[in-house]
Order: structure tokens, then C-alpha cells, then sequence
């Protein structure tokens, strides 16, 4: 454990990381902007704070978040191979748990719920916070399912992706034009930076224990799931919640 | 005088470990529960694992206090400035380094690249050598960022010069194509993981402020609608140019 070994090297590494981005920041604000900068004292602080917080918050990645993804799957692995039969269909307990943790950390995450308010801003009151984290959170609990099964499965990440493509490009045709961008982006959002380390080490502790699956191959791509399905349940509640509206006025018409 | 300036500091990092702890909460939830009802069994390294956490929710409360403390007022009042300068070249230049100097920094694509270098290894794709570990790592990490750099600009273009986002975002899916027949098979997976690792703590509030800035400076476009979409652009770029990175790696 490289924290626990030479705390002052981890410090230095991660100093290395973020100093860039510092360096960006002044040096546009001096040399482009011409503008001193605002606060110095509160810039120095805050980057010490960052630079101090991502090196624990690195160590305890490596400490907690990393093992316990990958332990999970080799004890749920071990369950589910017990009963001796390994069909896909064996590996129930693994899809259970892929569809709450993807719900769990989906619907509690603070960058959904900041979108989700803006989004009720830009329907004029037809989708609801609530509800948009809801349909987000589905989105996320299928896809991070869906992509356990290929992983136990072993079938290629790319046609499970194509797929998805093919209905969000399908789905974009018949959308609500202003609630696009957002259904795009919605994509982006839910994939918190805790969540991101415990999936990845979910999937390739899956593709290590299970026989016959390569890490580098079938390891990857939950991640990926989990940021494509929610494009497409947004999107189908935004059509559903314009069918919604059409209907009752279609009705308030013909009264 | 100094306790006036740490209380607010105090207040505003209680919030930030309450943040944190909700982003963890359940995943904790799920793990015991699984651990305890299911799997039956005491949980294996308990006291490491416990050491980890609180390190975890230590460390990402300071990390975003840092953030709202000195990096994005000074990112967002630049964004803001660059937004109504008026100046095209700046204004891109700007752009282009505020997606690849954030996703540099962005702690989750750290640690995932450092996950992907150890399969690399473990499958003997690279010599498993702290040194190739390492280059590997930097080697995705740096062109993720470029990727995301590129994403950024063209999504400001894109408000500048108001281009259809689904028209770009459908023939990016159609390059993410084309790109997955010829990049080696071992990539594909990393390049499409990498998508979604680039959009979190850091990138997502620069980048949101940009567009917002930019869409409510320029007459005729609405922050809602134009302002969203650059996330989806930094989600898409990275699965491009990852795999172009394994093409010309192997």
C-alpha cells in the first residue's frame, strides 16, 4: 500500500496530478485575462484542501472501495458456482446486486438532483425532480444489470453498445426537441465519483473469477452501461410525459 | 478575525462530509446488507476496509471543500470572462484547456486508468513493471483529456455557430463504430468505460458554467437548452480517441 508506505510520496504524486490545473488557472487569469487574482490567500487554501483531500480520498480507494467491489464478486461468484450448475441463469444474486447498487447510488446523488431541478425548469413543471431521478436511477440499476450479463456471459461489449446507440438514435427522432441536450447529458452525470471506482472493480472481479473470461476483454464496459441506459429512460419519459400532456389537452379540446 | 474566517470554512466543509457521506451511505447499505443476509459471512479485512472509507469521505469532503474554496470561483468568473470577451481564439484556446486541465485532475479516471494498466498486465499486454504500470496509466489519462479538451471546444463551437447537438452526437456513435472494428479488442473495453469516468466532481461544474455563461451571453439562446450537451460531448470524445490511442499503441 504505497500510502501507508511513504505518505510523503503519495502526497508528491498526487501534488504532480493537480499543479497543472493550477498552473492553467493563473496563468490565464494573469497573462490572457491580465486581471490579479482574486483572493489569493482563499486559491492557496482551497488547492491545499484539494491536494490533501484527493490523496486520502486515492488511499481509500485503494483501501476500501477497490477490494470491496472485488471481493463482492468473488464471493457472489463462489455462491452462485456452489450449486454447481453455471448457466447465466445461476448468477441471480450478481444481478441483484449490480441493479441496487446502481439504483441505490444513482437516486442519491447530488449532481442528478442539481439537473433534475434545472430540467423541471426547462418542461415548464412536466417532468418532475422525482421522477426524473427515478427513471435515471432505472436507467442505471438495468444497464450495470445488463452489462453483469455480459460479463457473465461473454458476449462482445460492442453489439450490447451498437444496440443502445441504435435506440437512442431512433428515440431522438420522435423526443421532445428541448429535452435532448439534457437526456444526453444525463448520461454523464450519474456516474458519481464514488460509484465509478466500485463498478470497475465489480466487473473485473467478475471477469477474473468467472472461467474463461479475460479481464482486459470482458472486464470493462459497465461503466459504459451505466452511462447509456439512463439516455434512453430519460428519453422515453420525456416522450411519455409529452404523449401525457397532448392527451389531456386533446381532452380539454373535445369538452 | 480568524475565527470569522474558519467558521464559514467549518460550516461549509460539515456540508461537503454530509455530501460525501450520501454518496457512500448506500453503497454501504447494499454491501451489508449482501454481506450479512445473503453471503452469511463476516465481512473479510473489516478494520482496513473501515479505515478506508472514513478516508474516502474525509478526503472527497476536503477535496470538493478545496474546489468551491479556490479552483471553481476562479474557474467560473474565467469562464464567464472568456465568455463575453469576444475574442474566438482565446475563447477556444480556453475551452480546449479547461476540459483537459479538469480531467487530468478528476480522481476517478486516477484510479480507474491505474485499474486498467493492471489488467493490461495481468492479460501481458505490458511488461507488469511499476514503470510500464505507470506510463500505460498516463498514457490513457492524458488522452482522455485531449479527448476531452477537443470535446469541449467543439461543444462551444457548437453554441457559437448553434449546430444540432443529436446530428453531432449521432455521428460521434457512428465514429465509435466504425473505430471499435479496427481498434485492438483489449482496448475497447477501457475506451468505452472511459466515457463515463470523465464527467464527475471536477469536470461537471466548469463545464456547466461555460455553457451556461456562453449560451446566456450570445442573443437568442436559451442557458437550458443550449447550455446543457457539453457533458455528452466530454462522454463520447474520450471512447474515440482511446481507441485511436490503442490503434497507434499497437
Amino acid at each position: 500500500m504505497m500510502f501507508l508506505d511513504d505518505p510523503a510520496a503519495f502526497f508528491l504524486a498526487t501534488a504532480r496530478d493537480v499543479f497543472p490545473v493550477l498552473l492553467f488557472l493563473v496563468f490565464f487569469h494573469l497573462a490572457v485575462l491580465k486581471r490579479p487574482i482574486p483572493r489569493p490567500s482563499h486559491v492557496a487554501i482551497g488547492f491545499l484542501f484539494v491536494l490533501i483531500g484527493m490523496a486520502l480520498f486515492l488511499a481509500g480507494l485503494e483501501l476500501a472501495l477497490f477490494p470491496v467491489g472485488r471481493s463482492m464478486a468473488l464471493q457472489l461468484v463462489e455462491a452462485a458456482q456452489q450449486s454447481g450448475v453455471t448457466s447465466w441463469k445461476s448468477y441471480g444474486l450478481i444481478y441483484l446486486f449490480a441493479a441496487l447498487i446502481g439504483f441505490s447510488t444513482t437516486i442519491a446523488e447530488p449532481s442528478l438532483i442539481a439537473v433534475a431541478i434545472k430540467a423541471q425548469q426547462a418542461s415548464h413543471g412536466s417532468i418532475s425532480p422525482w421522477g426524473l431521478r427515478t427513471v435515471v436511477a432505472i436507467g442505471v440499476a438495468l444497464g450495470i444489470t445488463l452489462g453483469t450479463y455480459r460479463i457473465i456471459t461473454g458476449t462482445p461489449l460492442h453489439w450490447y453498445i451498437m444496440a443502445g446507440y441504435i435506440i437512442v438514435a431512433i428515440q431522438t427522432l420522435f423526443a421532445p426537441k428541448s429535452l435532448i441536450p439534457l437526456a444526453y447529458d444525463s448520461g454523464g452525470v450519474t456516474t458519481s465519483t464514488v460509484t465509478v471506482p466500485l463498478v470497475a472493480a465489480l466487473g473485473l472481479g467478475l471477469a477474473s473469477n468467472i472461467p474463461g473470461r479475460s479481464t482486459v476483454i470482458d472486464g470493462f464496459g459497465l461503466i459504459a452501461f451505466a452511462s447509456l441506459f439512463p439516455i434512453i429512460t430519460v428519453l422515453a419519459y420525456a416522450q411519455l410525459a409529452q404523449w401525457k400532456t397532448n392527451r389531456y389537452k386533446a381532452k380539454l379540446l373535445n369538452q | 478575525m480568524r475565527q470569522s474566517a474558519l467558521t464559514p470554512l467549518m460550516k461549509a466543509f460539515g456540508t461537503s462530509l454530509l455530501n460525501s457521506g450520501r454518496d457512500l451511505a448506500p453503497i454501504i447499505g447494499v454491501v451489508v446488507l449482501f454481506q450479512l443476509v445473503i453471503i452469511d459471512q463476516p465481512f473479510p479485512d473489516l478494520v482496513s476496509t473501515l479505515f478506508g472509507l472514513l478516508l474516502v469521505l474525509f478526503g472527497l469532503a476536503m477535496f470538493v471543500v478545496g474546489l468551491d474554496l479556490g479552483l471553481f470561483p476562479l474557474g467560473e468568473s474565467m469562464a464567464e470572462s472568456f465568455a463575453v470577451k469576444g475574442s474566438l481564439t482565446w475563447l477556444l484556446l480556453f475551452a480546449f484547456a479547461i476540459g483537459f486541465g479538469t480531467t487530468i485532475a478528476e480522481p476517478a479516471l486516477i484510479a480507474v486508468t491505474q485499474e486498467g494498466a493492471k489488467a493490461a498486465a495481468e492479460a501481458g499486454l505490458i511488461p507488469s513493471t511499476t514503470e510500464s504500470l505507470e506510463s500505460y496509466a498516463l498514457g490513457v489519462r492524458l488522452t482522455v483529456a485531449l479527448s476531452v479538451g477537443a470535446a469541449i471546444l467543439l461543444g462551444v463551437l457548437r453554441i457559437l455557430k448553434g449546430w444540432s447537438l443529436p446530428k453531432i452526437i449521432i455521428s460521434g456513435y457512428a465514429l465509435v463504430m466504425l473505430m471499435t472494428i479496427i481498434a485492438p479488442k483489449e482496448i475497447i473495453g477501457l475506451a468505452y468505460d472511459s466515457g463515463g469516468v470523465t464527467t464527475s466532481t471536477v469536470t461537471v461544474p466548469l463545464v456547466t458554467a461555460l455553457g451556461v455563461g456562453l449560451a446566456r451571453s450570445i442573443r437568442g439562446r436559451d442557458p437550458l437548452v443550449d447550455g446543457f450537451g457539453l457533458i455528452a460531448l466530454a462522454s463520447l470524445t474520450p471512447m474515440i480517441f482511446v481507441m485511436g490511442y490503442g490503434i497507434l499503441a499497437t
